[in-house]
This record gives C-alpha cells, sequence and structure tokens, in this order.
C-alpha cells in the first residue's frame, strides 16, 4: 500500500513529554496542578445568553468574520482596555479559540523559507503551526535571570535576512511572565529596524497582577505591523466555547478570514452570542476570578519561599514556574517521581521547549484548598529529595 | 486591603489570619488590626456558621412575613421595626419599597409556633395594618452559598 501520511505532519515532533502524560492518564487517584484552563464555569449571565440564542433560533452559520456586534463590542473592548482602534468590518476576526488565529494568522503571512522567531518556553503550538506554514521556526530561548522576559538582543541575536515574523508569547504559558511597557518599548525599537511582523498572543491579557496589561500593539508604529490575538477562554472562563478573535492590518485579516472561510466557515453561532454578553456585561467577572487568582499566586509564592524553593516572582496568566534544578534530575524525572510518590500531577517545563528544562508548571486554576493539599505534598516530597542528597 | 478582605472572609470566616495576610499581600498584624478596627467600626457584624438545617435531625420551620404598619409620627418605620426585630424568633427585618413596607423573616420550631407568631404578636402590635405569611418549603441557595453539592472537577488532568 502507498504511504498515506503527510511526510511533514509525521515529521512534527510529537509532545517531548507524551510518557509522562501516559503515565498521569494512568493513575487515576492524582490531584492536579496540571491544567491549563480556568476552575470557574463560565458566569451564568453569560451561559443564560448562549443558551437564549438557541432559544430564539440563532441556530445558522454568522458571516465568515463572524457577528458584527460581537466584532464591534470587540472594538471597543480595544479601545477601553489598550486605545486601540480597529475597524470591526476588516479588522477584526471571530476564529474557533486563540489557536485557529495562530495557525490562520501564519498561514495568511508566511512564504516558503521565512523564519519565524518563538520565544520559549511557550505554548506549544506555535512551533508546529509554522512549520505547517511552510516556515522556519527559530527557537528564542528566554532566561530566568530575566524572569523569562524577551529582550531586545535576543531578537536581534536571532534575526537573519529572511526572519518575517515574531510570535510574542506574553502574558506567558507557562512561565507566568508578563512584558511591561519599557520591555515592550525596547523590543519595539528592533522590530520596526528588522521591519518584522509581530503576532502578539495576548489570550492571558486580562490576568496581569502588577499594573494594566499593555498591547505592544497600543507602541507608536506597531499597530500596523502586529497581528492581536485574544479569545475568550482565559478571562471569562470560556474555554468549551471555543472562541478567540485576532486584530491587524486589514490586507492580513482579509487573508486570515479567507482560510478561516474554507477550513471552518464560522465560530460557533451560540458561543458568538454568549460572547457579545460577556463583552458588555462581563467586566465584574473578569475582576472577581482575577483577584482570587491574585490570591492563590501570592498563597503559592509564599509557599515557595518558605520550602526555599526558588522561583521569580510571575506577574501574569495562572502559573509559577518554581526551579527545581537543585535536586539534580530533570524536569522530566522530577514530575515523574512526584506523581508517582506524591501523587501529584505537575506539567515538566519541557512540555513547552528545551528552556524549560529545570523547571515545573504549576497552574493555580485551584482552588485554595486544592492548592494546599498538593502544596503540602509538594513540600513533603522536596524534603525527602534534598535528605536523599545528604 | 479592607474590601478584598471582607469579600475573603465573608466566604470563609475561619480562614487562618496568617494564611490570610499571604494571599492578600500584607503582614498579619496589618490584617489583625483590620479586623478589629472592622469590628469596632461595626462593619463586621459576627462570625456566624450556615447550616443547613435541613439535613439534621432537628426540624424547623422558616416563614417570610409581608407586613403592611402606619408609620409612626416623627420615627416614620424605625420604630415599628425595633418592636419587631426585638423578639428572638425574627431572623431578620428589611423596609421595602413596594406593595408591603415590612419583610420579617423568622424561624420557628414548628408551623403553630410561626402561626402563634404572627396571630398572637405581630398582628396585634398597634400600627399592623396586615400581614401575609409565606412558608419556605425548600432552601436553594442562601448567604451567596448552593446547598446542593458542586459538580466535580471535569476538566482534564493535564491540558498545556
Amino acid at each position: 500500500m502507498r504511504n498515506m501520511l503527510s511526510d511533514q505532519v509525521v515529521g512534527l515532533k510529537p509532545s517531548g513529554i507524551r510518557k509522562f502524560f501516559d503515565i498521569v492518564s494512568e493513575m487515576k487517584d492524582a490531584i492536579s496542578l496540571g491544567v491549563g484552563e480556568p476552575d470557574f464555569d463560565t458566569p451564568w449571565h453569560i451561559r443564560d445568553e448562549g443558551i437564549y440564542s438557541l432559544e430564539k433560533g440563532k441556530t445558522f452559520y454568522t458571516s465568515n468574520a463572524g457577528l458584527k456586534e460581537l466584532r464591534e463590542e470587540i472594538c471597543n473592548y480595544m479601545k477601553r482596555k489598550n486605545g486601540l482602534e480597529y475597524d470591526p468590518l476588516k479588522e477584526v476576526l471571530i476564529t474557533v479559540g486563540g489557536s485557529e488565529a495562530i495557525d490562520v494568522g501564519l498561514r495568511a503571512v508566511i512564504n516558503p523559507g521565512d523564519e519565524v522567531l518563538i520565544p520559549q518556553p511557550s505554548y506549544v503550538s506555535y512551533e508546529p503551526c509554522a512549520i505547517l506554514a511552510g516556515a522556519k521556526p527559530v527557537i528564542i530561548d528566554l532566561k530566568a535571570e530575566n524572569e523569562f522576559r524577551l529582550t531586545a538582543k535576543e531578537i536581534e541575536d536571532a534575526c537573519t535576512e529572511k526572519t518575517k515574523v515574531l510570535i510574542l508569547p506574553f502574558p506567558n504559558n507557562p512561565t507566568g511572565a508578563i512584558m511591561e511597557r519599557k520591555d515592550l518599548e525596547a523590543i519595539a525599537k528592533v522590530i520596526i529596524e528588522k521591519d518584522l511582523l509581530v503576532m502578539s498572543d495576548e489570550i492571558y491579557a486580562e490576568l496581569t497582577y502588577k499594573g494594566e496589561h499593555v498591547s505592544i500593539a497600543s507602541l507608536p508604529g506597531m499597530q500596523e505591523r502586529t497581528i492581536l490575538i485574544n479569545g475568550f477562554s482565559k478571562a471569562y472562563a470560556m474555554t468549551g466555547w471555543r472562541l478567540g478573535y485576532a486584530c491587524g492590518p486589514a490586507e492580513i485579516i482579509a487573508q486570515m478570514t479567507k482560510i478561516h472561510q474554507f477550513a471552518i466557515m464560522c465560530a460557533p453561532t451560540t458561543s458568538q452570542y454568549a460572547a457579545i454578553e460577556a463583552l458588555k456585561n462581563g467586566d465584574n467577572d473578569v475582576a472577581e476570578m482575577k483577584t482570587a487568582y491574585n490570591q492563590r499566586r501570592r498563597f503559592l509564592m509564599n509557599a515557595f519561599k518558605e520550602m526555599g524553593l526558588e522561583c521569580f516572582e510571575p506577574f501574569g496568566a495562572f502559573y509559577v514556574f518554581p526551579c527545581i534544578k537543585e535536586f539534580g534530575m530533570t524536569s522530566e524525572e522530577f514530575a515523574t517521581r512526584f506523581l508517582e510518590e506524591e501523587k501529584v500531577a505537575a506539567v515538566p517545563g519541557t512540555a513547552f521547549g528545551n528552556s524549560g528544562e529545570g523547571f515545573l508548571r504549576i497552574s493555580y486554576a485551584y482552588s485554595i484548598d486544592n492548592l494546599r493539599e498538593a502544596i503540602g505534598r509538594l513540600d513533603r516530597f522536596v524534603k525527602k529529595l534534598r535528605a536523599e542528597k545528604k | 486591603m479592607r474590601e478584598e478582605l471582607l469579600a475573603v472572609i465573608e466566604k470563609n470566616s475561619r480562614i487562618d489570619l496568617k494564611e490570610l495576610a499571604v494571599i492578600l499581600g500584607v503582614e498579619e498584624i496589618d490584617v489583625v488590626n483590620e479586623m478589629a478596627k472592622l469590628e469596632s467600626e461595626g462593619i463586621i457584624c459576627g462570625y456566624h456558621t450556615m447550616i443547613n438545617w435541613e439535613k439534621t435531625s432537628l426540624e424547623k420551620v422558616g416563614a417570610l412575613i409581608e407586613v403592611k404598619v402606619t408609620p409612626q409620627r416623627g420615627q416614620g418605620f424605625d420604630s415599628m421595626a425595633e418592636r419587631i426585630y426585638k423578639y428572638p424568633e425574627v431572623d431578620a427585618v428589611y423596609l421595602l419599597s413596594g406593595g408591603y413596607d415590612l419583610l420579617i423573616i423568622i424561624e420557628g420550631k414548628t408551623i403553630k409556633e410561626v402561626a402563634s407568631f404572627v396571630s398572637d404578636k405581630l398582628s396585634t402590635l398597634d400600627n399592623v395594618l396586615s400581614t401575609a405569611t409565606h412558608f419556605i418549603l425548600k432552601k436553594y441557595k442562601e448567604h451567596g452559598t448552593i446547598f446542593k453539592k458542586e459538580h466535580a472537577d471535569e476538566r482534564e488532568r493535564i491540558t498545556l
């Protein structure tokens, strides 16, 4: 029989920690610190709007780019939060989660051989999406001593004649790192100098615990070269609704809309109606959830301090990224033993790139009670490892 | 920190003070002082416990009573409310806008006990014009707490 598979897809690296995943799925009684989604239910008034839209029979396709009212609300939101002006008719595309926007956005701008800069540790889909789009991914290894922020020098060093796109994944999954205004201003200079396009994945923007999130698109000269990606999953606890969006220059959004039309048709209609309600009346919910996350973040940082576990203070998303290098084992070894001996699942940093080696991603999308239990076990585990070393 | 502190202990008044300080990002001594202040200002009025009595063997009957009254010259509704809330069986008294004036929440051991409160004590007060008593059949949610057990964590244990 002929080869039925695409060589390119077969060639995509599977997640480096597949073995670890297998053990997790077998261990039914383990507790978890491993999720990448909020523990809150979608606020009721948002769910109710989704239900109401179904009752009214809103069960048809929307326009390819998404409901006009939703695009208008997104533009209002961008203006309100970032001072950014977008044309709802030409510069916004509603997608199936932020993930689709990443995929479609890269495919819309890449020509064969273009290079895409991907800072890591970061979300797992940038690299395969870049490869599938025909680009050559170029990894920038972010450094713990910079608190995993991206520096101008790192961009400069990674740039070649072929570099076209920089992925900017902040607030960051898995490190929790943010880029403050001064950090963004420093890299914007290089970005403009090198004439790069930026794909700014701001899905965790609302979960910023130090000042307000700043979008790179709001810096002078940046909006016309930025594809801004956001969505409803993290801010409004709407992961299962699969709804995100991209804002950007009209000519890029037009090409993205074309791919989206052929591959997806339109984002789920029910979710779009619910999202309108989220943007109109969801600010209080976001603020309440953010307060709760921030309390848990402080709780974890204090716990690490007390057990003497090294961890820079992250100010974004809902992850902390403690360093486990003192125990002299790899992230995966540590995570596997932690799972087997204490029955707690946390994700090895290497799941997010080689530069995650020596770190562990701990999610605080859990109640304080759950965290207290898990952290108690971590404390016991850490003490045991230290005793072993002596 | 005041509002955030109140929001936390409104949900969990038994939280450890040290932990409370940690999650608020302040020193423990500041929490202790702030709580003392809130108590003396009458903002924190107690540290009660939510109990779902239906699950105990103790029989309790609750009722909402709508009351129309004649307001008192110079005192409005306050003196009437005071006469009513002094009864220990009265749980809560609210002055409302709309079709009636006072809403009373009462809890008794039996229907008879509630009935006798309404007929003997409440309706015989001067200035009470009328009452309407609604017995509570089931409590679903009180003080922001849903009595039904919450669903378990249905998320995948690892998602990247």
